[in-house]
């Protein structure tokens, strides 16, 4: 109950701020942070869980981003059918990259995960009618009152999603999937032998996190006024979206939400401030930090210092 | 789309020497993934390293090929400290070491593909030599020699790795430590230290195909992003362990991608490996020649 | 009709033939031990009839019922139970808790059911004081033991003990050996795998011996010990 309360509160902040007369910078960088809160939260869904790590998140998240554009094109279609219809054609993708390759060891899950990714790129680079290699621009419909501008209203709206995905995460980690799913981290004969139906909960899990991820990249095109296949299919989201629950902590949903929430706003701020090669550098280099020093691992940390277990 | 049997016997004769040169960049990976089980995703973006260090040796005037041999050595002693770091902090533990070890060459990658914008900028660089520029007339085809030359050069590579892992004692150890660790260590050998010198092999071969790579056509830092999909393709495909079956699925990627280059344009053509890598993994895991 | 039914089981890795031909019945109830030297496809029929492995030909009956076809999760569910040789715990997760893992997936019980459950069986393995400390941190023998209340956790009809002995010492041996003819007075079919011989010829009603991938002796632990074949299996080539 507590945690409904929390959820609740965190909102009515989000839309509050948005009320405000905050800078409006902070709500376009915001964004983006929530963006990846969402990103990580659903990337941990499988990678942390699960033990399946995914390298294509851009392929998740830019083919939510073309679905949006697609049905905003095609039907002036509102930004929650856009979202919605994101989710789906994500969810679509993680049950087809799913049922292919959740059979096989674990590389070559992640080794496809890259080839989608390439794939989806080629394809929409090839697709006139979402503008090709170049892209399109697009036309902001009118903003919604009370909203003073529309970057704000997407920043509730991000909000919405990021204490969805949190909400989503949590369920499956305390339900009778999340311990299924750790099983199969832990020893995957084992859980088999144990009656856990592997296959189907893995690919629970890359659907719900595909759904997730493609649901995140909806309201991408409507944010920048713009899309293009390059940096929609970017392996830069699949570095970050790995790097987050890596550094937050896996085992827990709170991991990703603290390493988006912190590697987020120091990308920000490292690509405003210095340039974006070295942001990729400063994400690379704590990835493989906390990989090798810190591998349970905010989160982890945290808790060792608190002095639990 | 234009199609005629002339230009379908170019693609093909050009794919074959693609296909070659495919295979000896893939040949590293097939020792450090296909026998020694290390996810090395960051093998294309050591293979760039190799291509940049070419350049920065070529630069002093030495021919790009023999600059690939000169730095040989020196990638060696670099693949075997990364394998001993992997060893120790993933292997050892055991436990998470799947999601780790992955993880850490993703972000190895990105390191070192940064840190080669960071040298070089985002422009691509290429080296020059006799052979770069100028093509073989055979007929009515014109085969560039540079083509010929990774030609030649990657098939003495895949032969002579080929050989040493049949032949030599040290490459038999390679291939058993790779079937059975545990016979291995019953005789008295150490695992670790072969692995060790296999991946230094693996990388030190890497070099000479980032020199091959370079001297096919110009290098970006982001090239190894592509590379991603060709190598783990032919590896893949070909079965892991299986280093004959490098040279046949190079071949195969090769006149595949060369076909779709001529029908259908270089904007199609990155996804050919990519799209032959999920056809593989969804139909037939094991390649054509798997253990 | 037996409890299970292997009919000419058949297995191939390559150019290897694991198993040609095996054929085996097992009565409910029964104490039944799988003896052979190393690579004479002891581990490979567990890993066929458990469902970790598909066979090739042949006929898998549990119940009567063609199992075969069937993912190993849907096996166990069915009644069909092993431990491991090398150990596999479920390692960041308590002992308890690796045993709420079959609880729900195959008893389908819920929480505070399982957990009483679990304590149960935890205590007939004398695992009881260990229920909350992290499988990772657990001895050998406590491993193997934590195999078995896994297994048990799965209410199974048919326990496979796969090598649960190997490397332990005299009076661990005796202890896993209780155990099992403890689960075995309860109802519980069991075949046993083990090198020690000892430990086979005191707790089995019949033993088949394995070499090569076929059956070459099959009877009780008495005969199989002086039949000539089995000797020559394990001392010769």
């Amino acid at each position: 109950m507590k945690f409904w309360i929390g959820i609740a509160v965190v909102f009515l902040a989000a839309l509050g701020t948005a009320l405000s007369g905050a800078n409006e910078y902070f709500f376009y960088a915001g964004y983006v942070v929530l963006t990846f809160v969402v990103l990580a939260t659903a990337w941990n869904i499988l990678g942390g869980y699960a033990g399946y790590v995914n390298f294509g998140t851009g392929a998740f998240f830019g083919l939510g981003s073309y679905s949006a554009v697609v049905l905003f094109k095609a039907l002036s279609a509102p930004l929650a059918l856009q979202i919605v219809a994101a989710a789906a054609v994500g969810a679509a993708l993680g049950f087809g990259v799913g049922i292919m390759t959740l059979r096989l060891r674990g590389i070559f899950f992640a080794i496809a995960t890259v080839a989608i990714l390439f794939i989806m790129e080629t394809l929409m680079v090839n697709w006139r009618y979402v503008g090709g290699a170049t892209g399109l621009q697009l036309l902001r419909p009118e903003v919604i009152a009370p909203f003073p501008s529309y970057t704000r209203m997407l920043f509730v709206v991000m909000a919405f999603l990021a204490l969805l995905a949190i909400a989503i995460a949590r369920y499956v980690q305390i339900s009778w999937i999340g311990r299924g799913l750790r099983a199969i981290r832990d020893s995957e004969e084992a859980a088999e032998c144990s009656g856990v139906p592997t296959l189907r909960l893995k690919l629970f899990a890359c659907v719900v996190s595909g759904a997730l991820m493609g649901a995140a990249g909806a309201p991408m095109p409507m944010y920048l006024s713009f899309v293009e296949p390059a940096s929609s299919f970017s392996l830069n989201w699949g570095v970050s979206a790995l790097a987050m629950p890596m550094i937050g902590g896996t085992a827990h949903w709170i991991g990703p939400v603290v390493g988006a929430l912190l590697l987020g706003s120091i990308q920000q701020i490292v690509t405003v401030t210095i340039s974006n090669e070295i942001n990729v550098l400063v994400v690379g280099v704590l990835l493989v930090l906390f990989v090798v020093l810190a591998p349970d691992g905010i989160v982890g940390l945290f808790r060792k210092l608190v002095g639990r277990k | 789309m234009i199609f005629s049997f002339d230009l379908l016997f170019e693609a093909i004769l050009f794919g074959i020497l693609l296909g070659c040169f495919y295979a000896a960049v893939s040949i590293g990976l097939s020792v450090s993934f296909g026998l020694l089980d290390v996810p090395h995703v960051a093998h294309p973006a050591i293979m760039i390293l190799g291509s940049y260090c070419t350049y920065v040796v070529a630069a002093w005037g030495l021919d790009p090929i023999l600059s690939g041999v000169v730095l040989m050595p020196a990638f060696f002693v670099l693949g075997v400290l990364i394998y001993r770091f992997y060893y120790e902090t993933f292997e050892r533990r055991g436990s998470d070491a799947g999601v780790r070890g992955l993880a850490f060459f993703f972000g190895l990658a990105f390191i070192i593909e940064v840190g080669l914008i960071l040298g070089f900028g985002v422009d691509q660089r290429t080296v020059h030599a006799p052979y770069i520029g100028s093509s073989l007339a055979l007929g009515e085809y014109r085969i560039p020699y540079r083509m010929l030359v990774a030609f030649g050069v990657a098939l003495v590579l895949t032969f002579a790795l080929t050989l040493y892992l049949s032949k030599t004692f040290t490459g038999r150890a390679i291939k058993a430590v790779a079937q059975d660790e545990p016979a291995l260590r019953l005789m008295g050998a150490n695992p670790v230290r072969i692995k060790q010198w296999a991946f230094g092999i693996a990388t030190g071969v890497s070099a000479l195909a980032g020199a091959m790579l370079i001297i096919v056509g110009p290098v970006e830092p982001a090239l190894d992003r592509l590379y991603i999909g060709r190598t783990f393709c032919v590896v893949v495909l070909a079965g892991l362990g299986s280093m004959t079956g490098t040279l046949a699925a190079g071949l195969i990627l090769g006149v595949a991608e060369s076909i779709v280059l001529m029908m259908l344009g270089a904007s199609w053509a990155p996804a050919v490996a990519f799209g032959l890598l999920l056809v593989v993994l969804g139909i037939r895991p094991q390649g054509l020649f798997g253990r | 009709m037996s409890l299970l039914a292997v009919r000419e089981v058949s297995k191939h890795f390559g150019g290897f033939t694991a198993l040609a031909g095996v054929s085996i019945e097992i009565a409910e109830g029964e104490r039944f031990g799988l003896i052979g030297p190393n690579g004479s496809g002891k581990t490979t029929l567990i890993n066929c009839i458990s469902g970790a492995l598909r066979n090739e030909s042949g006929q898998i009956l549990f119940r009567g019922r063609e199992i075969g076809g069937l993912p190993a999760y849907r096996r166990t569910r069915l009644g069909i139970a092993r431990s491991f040789q090398i150990p596999r715990p479920f390692h960041t997760m308590s002992v308890l808790e690796n045993l709420l893992v079959p609880s729900a997936y195959v008893a389908h019980l819920k929480e505070a059911e399982a957990e009483a459950e679990a304590m149960r069986i935890l205590a007939v393995m004398g695992l009881a004081d260990k229920a909350g400390a992290l499988a990772s941190r657990l001895s050998q023998v406590e491993l193997r033991k934590l195999e078995l209340a896994r297994a048990m956790a799965a209410r199974p009809r048919l326990l496979i003990s796969d090598e649960a002995m190997a490397g332990l010492a005299g009076a661990e041996v005796d202890e896993v050996l209780k155990i099992l003819f403890a689960l075995n007075a309860q109802g519980i079919t069991i075949i046993m795998i083990e090198h020690i011989m000892q430990a086979v010829m005191r707790f089995s009603q019949r033993v088949v011996c394995l070499d090569a991938g076929r059956i070459i002796c099959e009877g009780t632990p008495a005969a199989i010990v002086q039949n000539p074949d089995v000797q020559r299996a394990y001392l010769g080539a």
